[in-house]
């Protein structure tokens, strides 16, 4: 008992000598792009071995919360900051802030209706009307007018949304103001809303598990949740008045759209862009990075990640899929690491 | 009367008593479709990684959660260490030494603060702990955890102390003992068997707690040095695991809860084999 | 005499007297009533220093709603209009139906285990249900929506509605989740507490009762019922205090089958909301002052009902109080 006593002390004091040779730095946000992040991070650390980045999806709000009160060293949201936000650092830390993109993803509608197989297809009304609770049976004039060869049932639909604040709700509501002046007035957009009608899953894997138990529902999940369990989405009508069938391609061209007019501090939203190909529920997600680091070490191995990931990183996105950044933004990102002091 | 009577007593008997073995039957039955649930799936992706490495990064399999088991034990041996002897002592107090008014604000204090949701406690070690050094620990998540362990083990202990018989008491102040001898060496062993067991019950209970860990211990993918540092935990990585999208990870959490159990199992059966060895089992 | 006074020396070192000892005797009674004092004081400071906290924290809402807070319906991030009654109701509800299945449930349990089980046996199962303490909450939340969630949209909840549909707490369309449901996976969550101790205490209880009973010409059940359980009867309380403390303080699991939707039914198939599922969705999220203040003022909330529960199941013990209990 002795024995295995010192030799874990033993263990201990070596872990803390081995330790504090490596540089630690910590980050937190949002738990949509996880899985590619920590990827990143890891392959970044098997190529500098004394880079230690570790994130944790905390959510988007909280990693504004932590990073505004300096207990992580940079942040992950998938929604800009806001004035008063990006205020609220400035005077907390002495200097501003800077968002820089990483992936583009999507989210897409999903639903548990009995006897119909095939992909259905939702127009910008037929979705909002939904979510408002004005659209209350699945064979509403609005959906089977989009979908001519199938038969819907007369069945009530049950409203699924998230129940956790989360980036995903902030950019199927961000699509939904823009998409119905009514929805727009009546809930808006955020993390968490106060919903017109509808039950609350805790996280995708609520939502979906919610979806699956009960017939006549509809829901949204990321993209990525929906490729990797099979579960099938439907089509959303965009800008141009064409059904959309979520994919990557669909998402980089709805960022493309975006490069053009993208503002120097990269706080833009891509839902509902212009397009034929474009998918109307896409979004960036970004690194929140201060402008100014006292470390100056824990700066340049930053800076060093940020370059790699414009670059080299983008190839391990697919794989995970989620859509690569369209070559013009990432090349003005990498100018923009150079604002990082 | 007194025929009519005796067969409906005899009745109410047969059938209260087999009620009772219904309802332990069927909270046996759950009990065993959890455990048969958690190391049905669990099982099936337990393997020598799990114990040996660090986590992989999504699309990667194996990798293990090496980390979060040693890093759920140093957030316990925390708890442990400031949670337990304040909650044995105060027990002590509340059904030895206390005052009528005093003991009963405190039992009163103490199921409050066992009613706080775990994540408010987080928060309150985290405006404690975190916030003004800037930066998560493992400390902090050990304290949080401590805070949730004290209740538990105080109720627990006041309730065994309180039911040990005068007699012996007084039996051993006859001898001579003062009272804290008596405690010490007479009460406290005779009770040692519920103490522990209360004990254990809130070790195993904080062993799950995931919220109250997120704004504190934080998480880490890599080894945490030290106490000053983020630290992974198995119901983290659980929770983190759990709602991700990918059947690997699930598998892993599932896995991570079978080792979790495993690991209060361990506990429970270390220190029932220390009190039957010492022969300070139930007293009675 | 030089060996008398040897011997006197040896058989007297000082501080040995009669009364030398009686106060090292005293000091150290003293010194533990201290010791002890202090540790359960050190309760009443966290519990305080965790209030104050909390009451800090949560400024910008109180002063913003005032004492509208607890009977207001809307919880809107976006108009930064919040209140707190829904939740109030759902937690409310969601642990009074999960006490209601687990005492019985765990009692009767506890009583089979401690009175008529073998010795062996008794022990074992006591030890797997120990183990139920240990779950993650997650892992129940899971099995609550895989499991539970099914089970009671085709079977237990058609069966309600067939026998007891007239109600109103039955009426209204069954998702599967919602009140009930959560109150089942609570049920089971607390169940190992109350079985648990409640055993423990019952083997408490000195043989020579139980013995006494039976000579008088009791039933088994009646010896247990009427002077077993009674001797227990404290401690029982404990284990149930114990539950219903976890119950209204548990996150993760109810989230997962409640529904979270924050709206106050009379039915209980219908989707609800509990406070501390409310903080654990939205805290991490919630940008905004006065959203979090608003989250942490449900907490203050929780606080003070749990407060008010625990004075009033207090009382209901005072109440029942005939003498029958162990020795105090």
């Amino acid at each position: 008992m002795k024995r295995a006593a010192l030799s874990m002390l033993l263990v201990l004091c070596l872990a803390v000598i081995v330790g504090a040779q490596n540089l630690a730095i910590n980050a937190a946000g949002a738990t949509f792009p996880y899985p590619i992040y920590s990827k990143w991070f890891d392959v970044y650390h098997s190529q500098h071995s004394n880079i230690q980045i570790n994130y944790q999806s905390i959510g988007s709000g909280g990693g504004i919360r932590q990073l505004t009160a300096g207990t992580v060293d940079f942040g992950a949201s998938d929604m800009p900051m806001n004035d008063d936000q990006i205020k609220e650092f400035q005077s907390k830390n002495g200097c501003g802030i800077l968002h820089f993109p990483t992936v583009i993803g999507a989210v897409v509608p999903t639903y548990n209706v009995p006897k119909v197989a095939g992909d259905l297809k939702f127009t910008q009304k037929a979705i909002s009307g939904i979510y408002l609770g004005t659209i209350t049976r699945w064979n509403d004039p609005e959906i089977t007018k989009a979908n001519p060869g199938i038969s819907l049932p007369g069945d009530d639909i049950v409203v699924v949304h998230r129940s956790d604040g989360s980036g995903t709700t902030f950019i199927w509501t961000d699509f939904l103001s823009k998409a119905s002046s009514d929805w727009k007035t009546k809930a808006g957009s955020g993390t968490s809303i106060n919903w017109p009608v509808g039950l609350g899953g805790k996280g995708n894997e609520g939502v979906s598990g919610l979806i699956k138990q009960t017939p006549g529902s509809i829901g949204y999940v990321e993209l990525i949740y929906a490729l990797q369990t099979n579960i099938p989405f439907g089509l959303v009508q965009n800008l141009d008045g064409k059904f959309v069938k979520a994919s990557l391609e669909g998402v980089t061209a709805a960022a493309a759209g975006a490069a053009k007019s993208m503002p120097d501090d990269f706080r833009v939203s891509i839902t509902n862009a212009p397009g034929a190909t474009a998918y109307p529920i896409s979004s960036f997600t970004w690194l929140l990075i201060p402008e100014k680091f006292k470390d100056t070490n824990k700066r340049d191995a930053i800076k060093g990640f940020l370059k790699w990931m414009l670059s080299d990183g983008q190839q391990y996105n697919e794989a995970l899929s989620y859509a690569k950044l369209p070559k013009p933004v990432a090349d003005k990102e990498l100018k923009a690491i150079s604002k990082i002091q | 009367m007194s025929q009519a009577r005796l067969i409906w007593r005899k009745s109410l008997n047969a059938v209260m008593l087999t009620l009772t073995g219904v309802a332990a039957f069927g909270v046996v039955s759950i009990l065993f479709l959890i455990l048969g649930y958690l190391i049905w799936n669990g099982g099936r992706s337990l393997n020598f990684d799990f114990f040996t490495q660090l986590p992989k990064p999504v699309g990667e399999t194996g990798g293990g959660m090496a980390n979060a088991i040693v890093g759920s034990l140093k957030l316990l041996f925390l708890a442990a260490l400031m949670g337990l002897p304040v909650g044995l002592l105060a027990g002590v107090y509340l059904a030895e030494f206390g005052g009528k008014m005093f003991t009963f604000v405190i039992r009163y204090t103490t199921d409050l603060l066992n009613g706080v949701p775990s994540i408010v406690i987080g928060i309150f070690a985290y405006t404690l702990l975190v916030l003004p050094v800037k930066h998560f620990s493992t400390l902090a998540g050990g304290l949080a955890l401590a805070v949730m362990v004290v209740p538990i083990t105080v109720r627990s202990t006041e309730e065994f102390l309180r039911a040990i018989p005068g007699s012996l008491r007084e039996g051993a102040m006859a001898l001579g003992a003062s009272q804290w001898r008596t405690i010490a060496t007479v009460v406290l062993p005779a009770a040692s068997g519920g103490i522990i067991t209360g004990m254990l019950l809130s070790l195993a209970r904080v062993a799950g707690e995931t919220a109250p860990l997120l704004f504190t211990a934080f998480s880490n993918r890599y080894w945490s040095p030290g106490w000053s540092q983020p630290i992974a935990s198995l119901p983290v990585m659980i929770y983190t695991y759990a709602i991700a999208p990918y059947d690997d990870w699930h598998r892993q959490a599932w896995a991570a809860g079978l080792i979790l159990l495993g690991l209060v199992l361990l506990a429970n059966m270390g220190c029932r084999l220390v009190l039957n060895r010492r022969g300070m089992t139930r007293s009675v | 005499m030089s060996t008398t006074s040897t011997t006197l020396e040896r058989a007297a070192p000082p501080g040995a007297g009669p009364r030398a000892f009686v106060q090292r005797l005293r000091q150290g009674d003293e010194v533990a009533h201290v010791i002890t004092l202090v540790f359960a004081a050190a309760i009443l400071l966290i519990t305080s220093l965790l209030v104050y906290e909390l009451w800090l924290q949560s400024h910008l809402s109180r002063a913003k709603f005032g004492w509208a807070f607890f009977w207001t319906s809307t919880w809107d991030p976006n108009a930064d209009d919040f209140g707190a009654l829904p939740f109030i109701y759902g937690t409310l509800v969601t642990s009074v139906v999960s006490l209601l299945i687990a005492v019985p449930l765990g009692l009767a349990a506890a009583i089979f285990l401690a009175e008529l089980a073998p010795r062996k046996l008794s022990d074992g199962v006591a030890f797997l249900i120990d183990l139920l303490a240990a779950v993650p909450s997650v892992i129940y939340g899971l099995l609550g929506i895989f499991v539970v969630v099914p089970l009671m949209r085709t079977v237990i909840g058609p069966a309600l509605k067939s026998v007891l549909g007239a109600l109103p707490t039955f009426k209204g369309p069954n998702y599967g989740v919602g009140f009930l449901t959560a109150g089942i996976v609570l049920a089971i969550m607390v169940v190992p507490f109350i079985i648990s101790v409640s055993r423990e205490v019952l083997l408490t209880v000195p043989r020579d009762q139980r013995e006494a009973a039976l000579a008088l010409g009791a039933t088994r059940w009646e010896a247990t019922w009427q002077v077993v359980v009674p001797w227990a009867r404290t401690g029982i309380m404990g284990s149930i205090f114990l539950a219903l403390a976890r119950a209204l303080g548990e996150t993760m699991a109810v989230t997962m089958v409640i529904g979270n939707n924050p709206k106050v039914s009379a039915s209980l198939f219908a989707p609800g909301y509990t406070i501390a599922a409310v903080i654990a969705n939205e805290f991490t999220e919630a940008t905004g002052d006065l959203y979090l203040s608003a989250l942490i003022e449900l907490g203050l909330v929780l606080f003070l009902m749990t407060f008010i529960l625990n004075g009033l199941a207090r009382l209901l013990i005072v109440a029942t109080e005939r003498g029958g209990g162990h020795p105090a």
